[in-house]
Protein backbone atom coordinates (compact mmCIF):
# COMPACT_ATOMS: atom_id res chain seq x y z
CA UNK A 1 0.00 0.00 0.00
CA UNK A 2 1.29 3.46 -0.93
CA UNK A 3 2.03 5.26 2.37
CA UNK A 4 1.10 8.65 0.89
CA UNK A 5 -2.40 7.61 -0.24
CA UNK A 6 -5.13 9.77 1.30
CA UNK A 7 -8.33 7.83 1.81
CA UNK A 8 -11.67 9.41 2.52
CA UNK A 9 -15.16 8.04 3.06
CA UNK A 10 -17.15 7.37 -0.07
CA UNK A 11 -19.11 10.53 -0.95
CA UNK A 12 -22.57 10.51 0.56
CA UNK A 13 -21.63 7.96 3.22
CA UNK A 14 -21.47 8.96 6.84
CA UNK A 15 -19.65 7.72 9.91
CA UNK A 16 -21.21 8.37 13.29
CA UNK A 17 -21.21 7.21 16.87
CA UNK A 18 -24.48 5.57 17.86
CA UNK A 19 -25.20 5.92 21.54
CA UNK A 20 -27.96 3.28 21.43
CA UNK A 21 -25.62 0.73 19.87
CA UNK A 22 -22.47 1.86 21.70
CA UNK A 23 -20.42 1.77 18.52
CA UNK A 24 -19.55 3.64 15.35
CA UNK A 25 -21.67 2.88 12.32
CA UNK A 26 -21.10 3.63 8.67
CA UNK A 27 -24.31 4.84 7.10
CA UNK A 28 -25.05 4.63 3.39
CA UNK A 29 -28.15 4.62 1.18
CA UNK A 30 -30.62 2.34 2.91
CA UNK A 31 -27.95 0.50 4.86
CA UNK A 32 -25.55 0.48 7.75
CA UNK A 33 -22.24 -1.19 8.62
CA UNK A 34 -21.86 -1.79 12.34
CA UNK A 35 -18.17 -1.25 13.08
CA UNK A 36 -16.01 -2.82 15.74
CA UNK A 37 -13.83 -0.61 17.90
CA UNK A 38 -10.69 -0.65 15.79
CA UNK A 39 -12.56 -0.11 12.51
CA UNK A 40 -14.36 2.83 14.13
CA UNK A 41 -11.06 4.27 15.38
CA UNK A 42 -9.44 4.05 11.95
CA UNK A 43 -12.35 5.47 9.96
CA UNK A 44 -12.78 8.34 12.42
CA UNK A 45 -9.28 9.49 11.51
CA UNK A 46 -9.93 9.65 7.76
CA UNK A 47 -10.30 13.42 7.52
CA UNK A 48 -9.38 13.79 3.85
CA UNK A 49 -5.90 15.11 4.74
CA UNK A 50 -4.06 12.35 6.61
CA UNK A 51 -2.25 9.86 4.42
CA UNK A 52 -1.72 6.25 5.47
CA UNK A 53 1.52 7.08 7.31
CA UNK A 54 -0.02 9.97 9.22
CA UNK A 55 -2.99 7.80 10.08
CA UNK A 56 -0.75 5.11 11.57
CA UNK A 57 1.28 7.79 13.42
CA UNK A 58 -1.88 9.11 15.01
CA UNK A 59 -3.08 5.65 16.00
CA UNK A 60 0.36 4.94 17.46
CA UNK A 61 0.09 8.11 19.51
CA UNK A 62 -3.32 7.07 20.82
CA UNK A 63 -2.43 3.45 21.45
CA UNK A 64 1.28 3.58 22.35
CA UNK A 65 1.29 0.10 23.82
CA UNK A 66 0.54 -1.50 20.40
CA UNK A 67 3.62 -2.69 18.45
CA UNK A 68 4.00 -0.40 15.40
CA UNK A 69 4.66 -3.07 12.80
CA UNK A 70 1.69 -5.14 13.82
CA UNK A 71 -0.55 -2.08 13.88
CA UNK A 72 0.62 -0.95 10.43
CA UNK A 73 -0.15 -4.34 8.98
CA UNK A 74 -3.62 -4.40 10.56
CA UNK A 75 -4.46 -0.87 9.43
CA UNK A 76 -3.32 -1.48 5.86
CA UNK A 77 -5.26 -4.72 5.69
CA UNK A 78 -8.37 -2.96 6.95
CA UNK A 79 -8.01 -0.02 4.54
CA UNK A 80 -7.54 -2.38 1.61
CA UNK A 81 -10.59 -4.34 2.62
CA UNK A 82 -12.65 -1.17 3.15
CA UNK A 83 -11.56 0.13 -0.27
CA UNK A 84 -12.49 -3.18 -1.92
CA UNK A 85 -15.91 -3.01 -0.30
CA UNK A 86 -16.39 0.53 -1.58
CA UNK A 87 -16.56 2.15 1.88
CA UNK A 88 -13.58 4.43 1.24
CA UNK A 89 -11.91 5.94 -1.79
CA UNK A 90 -8.76 7.82 -2.68
CA UNK A 91 -8.03 10.40 -5.35
CA UNK B 1 -50.81 10.79 25.15
CA UNK B 2 -52.06 8.21 27.61
CA UNK B 3 -49.50 5.68 28.78
CA UNK B 4 -50.32 2.33 30.34
CA UNK B 5 -48.42 1.30 33.45
CA UNK B 6 -44.84 0.76 32.23
CA UNK B 7 -43.66 -2.83 32.15
CA UNK B 8 -40.10 -3.89 31.32
CA UNK B 9 -39.33 -4.45 27.61
CA UNK B 10 -39.17 -8.06 26.41
CA UNK B 11 -35.78 -9.55 27.29
CA UNK B 12 -33.28 -9.26 24.46
CA UNK B 13 -35.50 -7.04 22.35
CA UNK B 14 -33.32 -4.45 20.61
CA UNK B 15 -34.15 -1.01 19.31
CA UNK B 16 -35.83 -0.30 15.98
CA UNK B 17 -32.90 0.70 13.75
CA UNK B 18 -35.02 1.46 10.72
CA UNK B 19 -37.95 3.83 10.49
CA UNK B 20 -40.02 4.02 7.33
CA UNK B 21 -42.05 7.23 7.38
CA UNK B 22 -44.89 6.88 4.91
CA UNK B 23 -45.81 10.53 4.72
CA UNK B 24 -48.85 10.23 2.48
CA UNK B 25 -50.84 7.81 0.34
CA UNK B 26 -51.31 10.53 -2.28
CA UNK B 27 -49.41 9.87 -5.50
CA UNK B 28 -49.54 11.27 -9.05
CA UNK B 29 -48.85 7.79 -10.47
CA UNK B 30 -51.13 4.76 -10.55
CA UNK B 31 -48.75 1.79 -10.63
CA UNK B 32 -50.59 -1.50 -10.77
CA UNK B 33 -47.96 -3.09 -8.49
CA UNK B 34 -48.21 -0.52 -5.68
CA UNK B 35 -47.82 -2.02 -2.21
CA UNK B 36 -50.10 0.53 -0.53
CA UNK B 37 -53.30 -0.86 0.99
CA UNK B 38 -56.25 -1.21 -1.39
CA UNK B 39 -58.41 0.95 0.87
CA UNK B 40 -55.88 3.80 1.17
CA UNK B 41 -58.56 6.31 0.14
CA UNK B 42 -60.22 5.79 3.53
CA UNK B 43 -56.99 6.57 5.38
CA UNK B 44 -56.17 10.08 4.23
CA UNK B 45 -56.06 11.72 7.65
CA UNK B 46 -52.35 12.51 7.51
CA UNK B 47 -50.13 13.33 10.47
CA UNK B 48 -49.30 17.02 10.71
CA UNK B 49 -45.78 18.42 10.49
CA UNK B 50 -45.58 18.68 14.29
CA UNK B 51 -46.83 15.13 14.72
CA UNK B 52 -44.10 13.91 12.37
CA UNK B 53 -41.48 15.94 14.22
CA UNK B 54 -42.57 14.17 17.39
CA UNK B 55 -42.41 10.75 15.71
CA UNK B 56 -38.90 11.47 14.44
CA UNK B 57 -37.67 12.61 17.85
CA UNK B 58 -39.14 9.60 19.62
CA UNK B 59 -37.74 7.13 17.09
CA UNK B 60 -34.28 8.67 17.17
CA UNK B 61 -34.24 8.64 20.96
CA UNK B 62 -35.00 4.91 20.81
CA UNK B 63 -32.03 4.29 18.52
CA UNK B 64 -33.47 4.42 15.00
CA UNK B 65 -30.84 5.70 12.58
CA UNK B 66 -31.90 4.79 9.04
CA UNK B 67 -34.92 6.77 7.92
CA UNK B 68 -36.88 6.37 4.70
CA UNK B 69 -39.35 9.03 3.57
CA UNK B 70 -41.83 7.19 1.43
CA UNK B 71 -45.51 7.10 0.53
CA UNK B 72 -47.42 7.38 -1.78
CA UNK B 73 -45.25 10.10 -3.19
CA UNK B 74 -43.50 11.90 -0.31
CA UNK B 75 -42.82 14.97 -2.48
CA UNK B 76 -46.54 15.70 -2.34
CA UNK B 77 -45.95 16.90 1.22
CA UNK B 78 -45.00 20.56 1.19
CA UNK B 79 -43.28 20.14 4.55
CA UNK B 80 -40.87 17.48 3.27
CA UNK B 81 -37.89 19.84 3.43
CA UNK B 82 -38.73 20.76 7.03
CA UNK B 83 -39.06 17.09 7.98
CA UNK B 84 -35.74 16.26 6.32
CA UNK B 85 -34.02 19.12 8.15
CA UNK B 86 -35.33 17.99 11.52
CA UNK B 87 -34.43 14.35 10.81
CA UNK B 88 -30.91 15.29 9.79
CA UNK B 89 -30.51 17.50 12.85
CA UNK B 90 -31.46 14.51 14.98
CA UNK B 91 -28.76 12.38 13.33
CA UNK B 92 -30.80 10.17 11.00
CA UNK B 93 -29.38 9.04 7.67
CA UNK B 94 -32.16 10.36 5.47
CA UNK B 95 -33.37 8.53 2.37
CA UNK B 96 -36.02 9.91 0.04
CA UNK B 97 -37.83 7.15 -1.82
CA UNK B 98 -39.57 8.81 -4.70
CA UNK B 99 -41.02 8.47 -8.18
CA UNK B 100 -39.19 11.68 -9.10
CA UNK B 101 -42.50 13.40 -9.85
CA UNK B 102 -42.79 16.63 -7.92
CA UNK B 103 -39.02 17.09 -8.03
CA UNK B 104 -37.22 19.91 -9.83
CA UNK B 105 -33.77 21.47 -9.58
CA UNK B 106 -34.90 24.04 -6.99
CA UNK B 107 -36.35 21.35 -4.77
CA UNK B 108 -33.28 19.15 -5.15
CA UNK B 109 -31.21 22.09 -3.90
CA UNK B 110 -33.61 22.81 -1.04
CA UNK B 111 -33.49 19.17 0.06
CA UNK B 112 -29.71 19.18 -0.16
CA UNK B 113 -29.71 22.34 1.96
CA UNK B 114 -31.97 20.57 4.48
CA UNK B 115 -29.36 17.81 4.73
CA UNK B 116 -30.97 14.99 2.74
CA UNK B 117 -28.45 12.16 2.35
CA UNK B 118 -29.83 10.09 -0.50
CA UNK B 119 -32.50 10.05 -3.18
CA UNK B 120 -33.82 6.78 -4.57
CA UNK B 121 -35.76 7.17 -7.80
CA UNK B 122 -37.91 4.44 -9.26
CA UNK B 123 -37.98 3.66 -12.97
CA UNK B 124 -40.74 1.55 -14.49
CA UNK B 125 -39.10 0.41 -17.68
CA UNK B 126 -36.41 1.13 -20.25
CA UNK B 127 -38.80 2.90 -22.60
CA UNK B 128 -41.58 5.43 -22.28
CA UNK B 129 -44.40 3.27 -23.67
CA UNK B 130 -44.14 0.43 -21.17
CA UNK B 131 -43.43 2.91 -18.37
CA UNK B 132 -46.57 4.86 -19.28
CA UNK B 133 -48.73 1.74 -19.26
CA UNK B 134 -47.37 0.61 -15.88
CA UNK B 135 -47.71 3.95 -14.13
CA UNK B 136 -50.79 5.23 -15.92
CA UNK B 137 -48.94 8.40 -16.89
CA UNK B 138 -47.59 9.24 -20.35
CA UNK B 139 -45.08 11.85 -19.19
CA UNK B 140 -43.59 10.23 -16.12
CA UNK B 141 -40.71 8.41 -17.81
CA UNK B 142 -39.05 11.49 -19.35
CA UNK B 143 -39.47 13.37 -16.09
CA UNK B 144 -37.86 10.55 -14.11
CA UNK B 145 -34.83 10.45 -16.41
CA UNK B 146 -34.38 14.22 -16.16
CA UNK B 147 -34.61 14.08 -12.38
CA UNK B 148 -32.18 11.15 -12.13
CA UNK B 149 -29.66 13.25 -14.07
CA UNK B 150 -30.31 16.27 -11.84
CA UNK B 151 -29.93 14.19 -8.65
CA UNK B 152 -26.63 12.85 -9.91
CA UNK B 153 -25.46 16.32 -10.94
CA UNK B 154 -26.27 17.60 -7.45
CA UNK B 155 -23.78 15.09 -6.04
CA UNK B 156 -26.13 12.73 -4.23
CA UNK B 157 -25.43 9.03 -4.10
CA UNK B 158 -28.14 7.51 -6.29
CA UNK B 159 -29.93 4.20 -6.06
CA UNK B 160 -32.34 3.45 -8.88
CA UNK B 161 -35.16 1.06 -8.15
CA UNK B 162 -36.83 -0.85 -10.95
CA UNK B 163 -39.80 -3.00 -10.08
CA UNK B 164 -39.78 -6.01 -12.38
CA UNK B 165 -42.76 -8.00 -13.62
CA UNK B 166 -43.62 -9.98 -16.71
CA UNK B 167 -44.24 -6.88 -18.84
CA UNK B 168 -40.80 -5.29 -18.38
CA UNK B 169 -38.46 -8.07 -17.25
CA UNK B 170 -37.49 -8.95 -20.82
CA UNK B 171 -36.11 -5.39 -21.18
CA UNK B 172 -33.62 -5.89 -18.38
CA UNK B 173 -30.59 -5.52 -20.63
CA UNK B 174 -31.80 -2.08 -21.75
CA UNK B 175 -32.87 -1.18 -18.21
CA UNK B 176 -29.41 -1.86 -16.78
CA UNK B 177 -27.77 -0.02 -19.70
CA UNK B 178 -29.99 2.98 -18.97
CA UNK B 179 -29.08 2.92 -15.26
CA UNK B 180 -25.38 2.70 -16.14
CA UNK B 181 -25.74 5.67 -18.45
CA UNK B 182 -27.52 7.64 -15.69
CA UNK B 183 -24.57 6.94 -13.38
CA UNK B 184 -26.39 5.04 -10.64
CA UNK B 185 -24.34 3.88 -7.66
CA UNK B 186 -26.64 0.92 -7.24
CA UNK B 187 -29.67 -0.57 -8.95
CA UNK B 188 -32.35 -2.59 -7.26
CA UNK B 189 -33.84 -4.94 -9.83
CA UNK B 190 -36.67 -6.05 -7.64
CA UNK B 191 -39.36 -8.39 -8.87
CA UNK B 192 -42.52 -6.95 -7.51
CA UNK B 193 -43.57 -8.05 -4.09
CA UNK B 194 -47.12 -9.30 -4.30
CA UNK B 195 -48.89 -7.15 -1.73
CA UNK B 196 -51.60 -4.53 -1.97
CA UNK B 197 -52.35 -3.64 -5.59
CA UNK B 198 -49.73 -6.07 -6.83
CA UNK B 199 -51.56 -8.90 -5.09
CA UNK B 200 -54.76 -7.79 -6.80
CA UNK B 201 -52.98 -7.90 -10.17
CA UNK B 202 -50.87 -10.91 -9.31
CA UNK B 203 -51.84 -13.18 -12.19
CA UNK B 204 -51.06 -10.41 -14.64
CA UNK B 205 -47.69 -9.49 -13.13
CA UNK B 206 -45.87 -12.70 -12.21
CA UNK B 207 -43.19 -13.54 -14.80
CA UNK B 208 -42.55 -17.05 -16.08
CA UNK B 209 -39.63 -19.10 -14.82
CA UNK B 210 -37.95 -18.76 -18.22
CA UNK B 211 -38.21 -14.96 -18.06
CA UNK B 212 -36.79 -14.94 -14.58
CA UNK B 213 -33.82 -17.16 -15.42
CA UNK B 214 -32.99 -15.13 -18.51
CA UNK B 215 -33.11 -11.89 -16.50
CA UNK B 216 -30.84 -13.27 -13.80
CA UNK B 217 -28.34 -14.43 -16.42
CA UNK B 218 -28.38 -10.99 -18.08
CA UNK B 219 -27.83 -9.33 -14.70
CA UNK B 220 -24.84 -11.59 -14.05
CA UNK B 221 -23.34 -10.73 -17.47
CA UNK B 222 -23.71 -7.03 -16.59
CA UNK B 223 -21.97 -7.53 -13.26
CA UNK B 224 -19.00 -8.99 -15.10
CA UNK B 225 -19.05 -6.24 -17.74
CA UNK B 226 -19.21 -3.49 -15.09
CA UNK B 227 -16.33 -5.07 -13.17
CA UNK B 228 -14.23 -5.20 -16.35
CA UNK B 229 -14.99 -1.55 -17.09
CA UNK B 230 -14.27 -0.60 -13.48
CA UNK B 231 -17.72 0.97 -13.12
CA UNK B 232 -18.86 0.82 -9.50
CA UNK B 233 -22.60 0.15 -9.90
CA UNK B 234 -23.96 -2.58 -7.66
CA UNK B 235 -26.78 -4.68 -9.10
CA UNK B 236 -29.18 -6.22 -6.64
CA UNK B 237 -31.55 -8.76 -8.16
CA UNK B 238 -34.55 -9.78 -6.07
CA UNK B 239 -36.49 -12.84 -7.25
CA UNK B 240 -40.25 -13.03 -6.72
CA UNK B 241 -41.18 -14.97 -3.60
CA UNK B 242 -43.30 -17.22 -5.78
CA UNK B 243 -40.20 -18.79 -7.36
CA UNK B 244 -38.36 -19.32 -4.09
CA UNK B 245 -38.40 -22.57 -2.12
CA UNK B 246 -37.68 -20.92 1.22
CA UNK B 247 -39.40 -17.79 2.53
CA UNK B 248 -37.59 -14.50 2.90
CA UNK B 249 -36.53 -13.37 6.36
CA UNK B 250 -39.24 -10.75 6.18
CA UNK B 251 -38.10 -7.45 7.78
CA UNK B 252 -35.34 -9.35 9.58
CA UNK B 253 -38.04 -10.76 11.82
CA UNK B 254 -41.31 -9.26 13.02
CA UNK B 255 -40.74 -6.25 15.27
CA UNK B 256 -37.02 -6.95 15.25
CA UNK B 257 -35.31 -3.89 13.68
CA UNK B 258 -37.90 -2.25 11.47
CA UNK B 259 -40.99 -0.13 11.91
CA UNK B 260 -43.27 1.74 9.57
CA UNK B 261 -45.35 4.74 10.54
CA UNK B 262 -48.25 5.01 8.08
CA UNK B 263 -49.62 8.39 6.87
CA UNK B 264 -52.36 8.38 9.52
CA UNK B 265 -50.00 7.46 12.36
CA UNK B 266 -50.58 3.71 12.51
CA UNK B 267 -47.39 1.92 13.52
CA UNK B 268 -46.69 -1.30 11.64
CA UNK B 269 -43.95 -3.96 11.65
CA UNK B 270 -43.82 -3.61 7.86
CA UNK B 271 -45.61 -1.46 5.30
CA UNK B 272 -47.97 -4.27 4.26
CA UNK B 273 -49.07 -5.40 7.71
CA UNK B 274 -52.25 -3.34 7.59
CA UNK B 275 -53.96 -6.12 5.69
CA UNK B 276 -53.65 -8.47 8.67
CA UNK B 277 -56.74 -9.12 10.81
CA UNK B 278 -55.37 -7.32 13.85
CA UNK B 279 -55.39 -3.83 15.30
CA UNK B 280 -52.28 -1.71 15.05
CA UNK B 281 -51.50 1.03 17.54
CA UNK B 282 -51.17 4.65 16.52
CA UNK B 283 -48.75 7.41 17.49
CA UNK B 284 -51.79 9.57 18.10
CA UNK B 285 -52.62 7.54 21.21
CA UNK B 286 -49.38 5.98 22.48
CA UNK B 287 -45.67 6.63 22.50
CA UNK B 288 -43.52 4.78 19.98
CA UNK B 289 -41.62 3.20 22.84
CA UNK B 290 -44.75 1.70 24.35
CA UNK B 291 -45.88 0.54 20.92
CA UNK B 292 -42.52 -1.04 20.03
CA UNK B 293 -41.85 -2.79 23.30
CA UNK B 294 -45.25 -3.42 24.83
CA UNK B 295 -47.99 -3.52 22.23
CA UNK B 296 -49.72 -6.79 21.50
CA UNK B 297 -49.26 -6.18 17.77
CA UNK B 298 -45.47 -5.88 17.90
CA UNK B 299 -45.09 -8.82 20.30
CA UNK B 300 -47.47 -11.08 18.42
CA UNK B 301 -44.89 -12.74 16.12
CA UNK B 302 -41.69 -11.97 17.96
CA UNK B 303 -39.50 -14.90 18.90
CA UNK B 304 -40.53 -18.45 18.09
CA UNK B 305 -43.30 -19.36 20.49
CA UNK B 306 -46.00 -18.50 17.96
CA UNK B 307 -44.60 -20.75 15.25
CA UNK B 308 -46.69 -23.58 13.83
CA UNK B 309 -45.39 -26.82 12.42
CA UNK B 310 -43.25 -27.27 10.31
CA UNK B 311 -41.41 -24.05 11.37
CA UNK B 312 -41.43 -24.92 15.05
CA UNK B 313 -39.07 -27.88 14.58
CA UNK B 314 -37.17 -26.56 11.58
CA UNK B 315 -33.44 -25.82 11.75
CA UNK B 316 -33.94 -22.81 9.49
CA UNK B 317 -36.42 -21.01 11.77
CA UNK B 318 -33.66 -18.70 13.09
CA UNK B 319 -32.83 -17.77 9.53
CA UNK B 320 -36.20 -16.92 8.00
CA UNK B 321 -38.38 -16.47 11.12
CA UNK B 322 -41.20 -18.41 9.46
CA UNK B 323 -41.36 -16.01 6.50
CA UNK B 324 -43.90 -13.30 5.85
CA UNK B 325 -47.08 -13.03 7.96
CA UNK B 326 -48.86 -11.03 5.26
CA UNK B 327 -48.15 -13.65 2.64
CA UNK B 328 -49.34 -16.42 4.96
CA UNK B 329 -52.57 -14.53 5.57
CA UNK B 330 -53.21 -13.54 1.96
CA UNK B 331 -52.72 -17.08 0.70
CA UNK B 332 -54.14 -19.24 3.49
CA UNK B 333 -56.42 -16.89 5.41
CA UNK B 334 -54.39 -17.68 8.54
CA UNK B 335 -51.74 -15.15 9.56
CA UNK B 336 -50.17 -17.69 11.95
CA UNK B 337 -49.40 -20.20 9.19
CA UNK B 338 -45.99 -21.01 7.75
CA UNK B 339 -45.33 -18.80 4.73
CA UNK B 340 -46.57 -20.97 1.82
CA UNK B 341 -43.50 -19.92 -0.19
CA UNK B 342 -41.64 -22.57 1.80
CA UNK B 343 -41.81 -25.91 0.02
CA UNK B 344 -42.08 -27.56 3.43
CA UNK B 345 -45.36 -25.73 4.04
CA UNK B 346 -48.52 -27.86 3.72
CA UNK B 347 -49.93 -24.93 1.71
CA UNK B 348 -47.12 -24.69 -0.84
CA UNK B 349 -49.50 -25.96 -3.54
CA UNK B 350 -51.13 -22.50 -3.38
CA UNK B 351 -47.91 -20.98 -4.74
CA UNK B 352 -47.77 -23.55 -7.51
CA UNK B 353 -51.40 -22.83 -8.35
CA UNK B 354 -50.67 -19.09 -8.47
CA UNK B 355 -47.83 -19.64 -10.93
CA UNK B 356 -50.14 -21.79 -13.03
CA UNK B 357 -52.86 -19.15 -12.94
CA UNK B 358 -50.36 -16.48 -13.99
CA UNK B 359 -49.11 -18.61 -16.87
CA UNK B 360 -52.66 -18.68 -18.25
CA UNK B 361 -53.44 -15.01 -17.75
CA UNK B 362 -53.50 -13.30 -21.14
CA UNK B 363 -53.85 -9.71 -19.92
CA UNK B 364 -51.70 -6.96 -21.37
CA UNK B 365 -50.12 -4.42 -19.08
CA UNK B 366 -52.83 -1.84 -19.79
CA UNK B 367 -55.55 -4.29 -18.74
CA UNK B 368 -54.42 -4.46 -15.10
CA UNK B 369 -56.18 -2.54 -12.33
CA UNK B 370 -54.52 0.84 -11.76
CA UNK B 371 -53.97 2.11 -8.24
CA UNK B 372 -55.96 5.30 -7.83
CA UNK B 373 -58.47 6.91 -5.52
CA UNK B 374 -61.47 5.95 -7.64
CA UNK B 375 -60.53 2.25 -7.57
CA UNK B 376 -59.61 2.44 -3.90
CA UNK B 377 -63.08 3.75 -3.00
CA UNK B 378 -64.51 0.56 -4.46
CA UNK B 379 -62.46 -1.43 -1.93
CA UNK B 380 -63.40 0.95 0.88
CA UNK B 381 -67.05 0.10 0.28
CA UNK B 382 -66.47 -3.66 0.33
Amino acid sequence: MNPTTVYRLRPGWRLQWEEAQQRHVLLYPEGMVQLNESAGAILTLLDGERDVTALIDELQRRFPQAPREEMSADVEEFLQDAANQGWIRHD
Amino acid sequence: MTEPVPTPPPAGQGAPLWLLAELTYRCPLQCSYCSNPLDFAARQDELSTDEWFDVLRQARAMGAVQLGFSGGEPLVRKDLEALVAEARRLGFYTNLITSGLGLDEARIDALREAGLDHIQISLQAADADVAAAVAGSPKAHAKKLAMARAVKAAGYPMVLNVVLHRHNIDQIDDIIALCAELGADAVELANCQLYGWAQLNRAGLLPSREQLEAAEATTQRWRERLATKGQDMRLLFVIPDYYATRPKACMGGWGSIFMTVAPDGAVLPCHSARILPMTFPTVRKQSLKTIWYQSEAFNRYRGEDWMPSPCRDCDERHKDFGGCRCQAYMLTGNADATDPVCDLSPDHHLIEAAREEAANDPRAINELTLRNVRQSRVFCRE
